[in-house]
């Protein structure tokens, strides 16, 4: 089971108790009323939907009920961190954490498991 | 004056469990949901007569009431019947939101020593007494029901459930109760 980690409730909780809540780090533009059709549907209807690292934001919705933001990778499904609602985007811990996603992304081929036997 | 009609608690007559767990309806019991901005946390504390807990995962028992952390603002309190909470959350003076969900919620027992296991058939919650000791409380999910648990003892749980899934998740308990006997 995926466990993730509520940045509010300080502990990995499976993720049956989660629910996914759309792209993080959107800000609504200032003054809503001057921006042209098109910008408004930059802003309110497309999202990026990245291979890859994404930032998005998360509910605790069968636990302590508050949103907050995790970058996941989207590929592997792997949880980097989470942390609360109302921070700026936090940088992913490089080095290692990237070490770890490429160990992530080694996919099982046919060729590689299977290739040699005759 | 007409005698008032005295309500049914959705689970009367319910009962269940198995050689190590046993299950049963917990009595009608007061109940507030109760929002609280974190300075105003004291003030409430105050007028309810204990310590709103602000550490996750964990409650507070004194003079007859429990307030049980549910999240970073929100605690789930439950007293005796007639026990006056509304009335003692609307002294505090505070700006507060305080619901009397008494009647929303009804709860289940669920005690003896499979009990952990019981509620972990449908509770994905590490119940271990490390992770989850006395006094522990969360809410979380059960089968496909949202509950509030609240350990109570090192063998002894309190399932709070809405009442109209109280049904439910007293057939799941019972179905959890009969596995952990059979575990053993």
């Amino acid at each position: 089971m995926l466990l993730i980690h509520c940045p509010y409730c300080e502990e990995d909780r499976s993720e049956l108790e989660f629910r996914w809540a759309g792209e993080a780090h959107i800000a609504r533009p200032e003054n809503i009323a001057a921006i042209t059709d098109e910008e408004f549907a930059e802003y309110f209807f497309l999202r990026n939907n990245e291979k890859g690292l994404t930032y998005e934001r998360w509910r605790h919705i069968h636990g302590c009920g508050r949103f907050f933001n995790a970058a996941r990778d989207t590929v592997s499904d792997k949880f980097l961190m989470t942390y609360k609602a109302g921070l700026p985007k936090q940088p992913i811990p490089t080095a290692e954490q990237a070490a770890a996603i490429a160990e992530e992304k080694t996919v099982e081929t046919w060729e590689a498991t299977e290739g040699d036997a005759r | 004056m007409a005698d008032l009609v005295s309500r049914s608690l959705p689970l009367a007559g319910f009962h269940g469990g198995s050689a190590t767990v046993r299950l049963e309806a917990a009595p009608p019991a007061e109940r507030l949901s109760l929002r609280v901005r974190p300075e105003d946390v004291g003030a409430l504390s105050g007028a309810l007569g204990l310590d709103l807990p602000t550490k996750p995962k964990t409650s507070v028992s004194a003079n007859g009431r429990t307030a049980l952390w549910l999240g970073p603002d929100e605690w789930l309190v439950i007293g005796d019947v007639n026990g006056g909470l509304m009335q003692a959350a609307a002294n505090s003076g505070t700006p507060h939101s305080a619901v009397d969900v008494s009647h929303r919620n009804t709860a289940i027992l669920v005690s003896g020593p499979g009990a952990a296991n019981a509620i972990n058939a449908g509770c994905p919650q590490d119940l271990s007494l490390k992770a989850f000791p006395v006094g522990a409380c969360s809410r979380t999910i059960f089968g496909k029901v949202e509950i509030v648990l609240l350990r109570t003892a090192e063998d002894a749980f309190r399932v709070e459930v809405w009442r109209s899934f109280s049904d439910y998740a007293f057939g799941l308990l019972s179905e959890g109760a009969r596995d952990a006997s059979a575990a053993v």
